[in-house]
């Protein structure tokens, strides 16, 4: 078997859930870190540093059972924005989608500012997602601060 | 018509337009001329400092009293519910229950945005953390219009500690929408943010560093001071460096002579009293304007009428 259909094989072999695809190597644990945060229960094969079509490696993550909306997949966004989303319904892809940067995260992540009012009160964080060349910024609703991106990915659970 | 302000909460500089601006400079401006007017009569004000600023306080308490308002408040966190462990969300709602319009500081940034989301009255930002200071850009906004008769198209060098001055930032998108020409003066550690000049950038204003303050006074209509603080630089440079930044009378042997200094205050040695006595000075006048250009902002957010009247006549 080729790599390519062993590939294909692994994105097809759920029932039914998500299949998320193209995720960079070495963020898949990242990316599985963050659903078991939003689901503990939920049923996940991962796949770590597989051989991607346009050579190199990658990681993938499939989802028993959970279809992804795109604001599921909107919250993954920062760790694999090239990242792609797969539906499965009775073992075939169904729906096929981009990770695509939100225009806004809510109740996602924590304000890198520690002296940000949202870490006091019982508010979801609200950041606004800036896109200027090829650098990221999120910037708080709250605070009126702007962080790159980075100051997320490196950062824990809400 | 109703006025651009009623009702509306003031958080955030940004959130201001050049018609809510010119609107608080014009009420500023006719409030001075008139002397006091009814306008918050039968109007209740909460003025709450989680954080003590008797600067500002003052001015807004003032301001409430002269338009002839009544205050409920406190002056520092120490005696309320705050010290218990109550949230801010939960103070606010309360508060807001009470009075008909809340001012607020607090030490955390964010703070007022989050009241706002959870009073059922207008909120006033009077400070919140190193964020936001809304009313001390009105004033400024105020002063210049006042001493030079326009706020379009005006030479103004920001000098100082351009790197972490709320006053600067915020003076400089408010004026961005005057179509300035912006000179930056400061130390090396201590320039303008790369944000704030992009997004001076992206609105199409002028603006460029210079390395001194001689060589900037000849060009400009106002010369915005600001302290350079000590801890902010080497020790064994501060001297040396902020001995730059410090303005002596003589400097403005070349200045123009409708110049005017501006300082938010208080001062420690940037600004040599020796320029108090000459006039070029505005910065007392600049602090006055404080209680007119909030008296004109309270008076917008608490009543509809965009023209000066007020119920029963003067």
């Amino acid at each position: 078997m080729s790599a390519m259909n062993r590939d294909k094989m692994l994105v097809e072999a759920i029932q039914s859930g998500t299949v998320v695809d193209h995720i960079p190597a070495g963020k898949g644990l990242t990316i599985l870190g963050r659903l078991q945060l939003k689901n503990a229960e939920v049923r996940l094969t991962v796949g770590l540093n597989l051989p991607s079509h346009g050579g190199g490696l990658k990681d993938l993550i499939k989802i028993d059972e959970w279809r992804f909306t795109e604001s599921d997949a909107a919250e993954m966004a920062l760790f694999a924005p090239r990242a792609t989303v797969n539906i499965i319904e009775d073992y075939r892809v169904v729906r096929k989608f981009p990770i695509g940067l939100p225009e806004r995260f809510v109740g996602v992540f924590k304000c890198p500012n520690t002296n940000c009012i949202t870490h006091n009160e019982p508010v979801d964080t609200r950041f606004s997602v800036l896109a200027a060349d090829d650098a990221v910024k999120l910037k708080c609703h709250y605070c009126e601060r702007a962080f790159a991106d980075s100051l997320f990915i490196e950062q824990g659970s809400l | 018509m109703s006025n651009p302000l009623y009702r509306r909460d003031v958080i955030s500089i940004g959130d201001l337009s050049r018609t809510d601006l010119e609107f608080i400079v014009n009420r500023s401006a006719e409030l001075k001329q008139s002397g006091p007017l009814p306008l918050l009569k039968d109007r209740l004000i909460a003025s709450c400092f989680f954080e003590a600023s008797t600067r500002t306080r003052l001015s807004f308490e003032t301001a409430v009293q002269r338009l002839g308002g009544t205050l409920i408040g406190f002056s520092d966190s120490g005696n309320t519910s705050a010290k218990k462990g109550e949230t801010l969300s939960d103070s606010i709602q309360m508060i807001a229950s009470y009075a008909d319009a809340i001012i607020m500081r607090h030490p955390q940034e964010g703070s007022a945005r989050l009241a706002a989301e959870v009073a059922g009255v207008p909120v006033i930002n009077g400070g919140d953390g190193a964020n936001q200071h809304p009313t001390q850009t009105l004033l400024d906004l105020v002063s210049i219009a006042e001493c030079q008769g326009r706020l379009d198209g005006l030479s103004v060098a920001l000098v100082g500690d351009l790197k972490y001055g709320r006053t600067v930032h915020s003076l400089a998108q408010a004026l961005g929408h005057f179509n300035p020409t912006f000179y930056f003066v400061s130390p090396d550690a201590l320039v303008m943010p790369a944000y704030i000049e992009d997004s001076l950038t992206a609105m199409g204003i002028r603006f460029c560093r210079v390395g001194s303050l001689e060589e900037v006074i000849p060009m400009v209509d106002v010369l915005y001071m600001t302290r350079v603080q000590k801890e902010r630089l080497d020790p064994t440079e501060y001297t040396h460096i902020a001995s730059q930044f410090i303005l002596k009378a003589d400097m403005l042997a070349q200045a123009r002579s409708n110049l005017r200094v501006m300082h938010p205050l208080p001062r420690v040695d940037e600004i040599h009293p020796s320029v108090d006595r000459t006039p070029f000075a505005y910065y007392f006048q600049q602090a006055e304007n404080g209680v007119y250009a909030r008296q004109a902002l309270l008076s917008g957010v608490m009543n509809e009428a965009d023209e000066l009247s007020f119920p029963g006549g003067r």
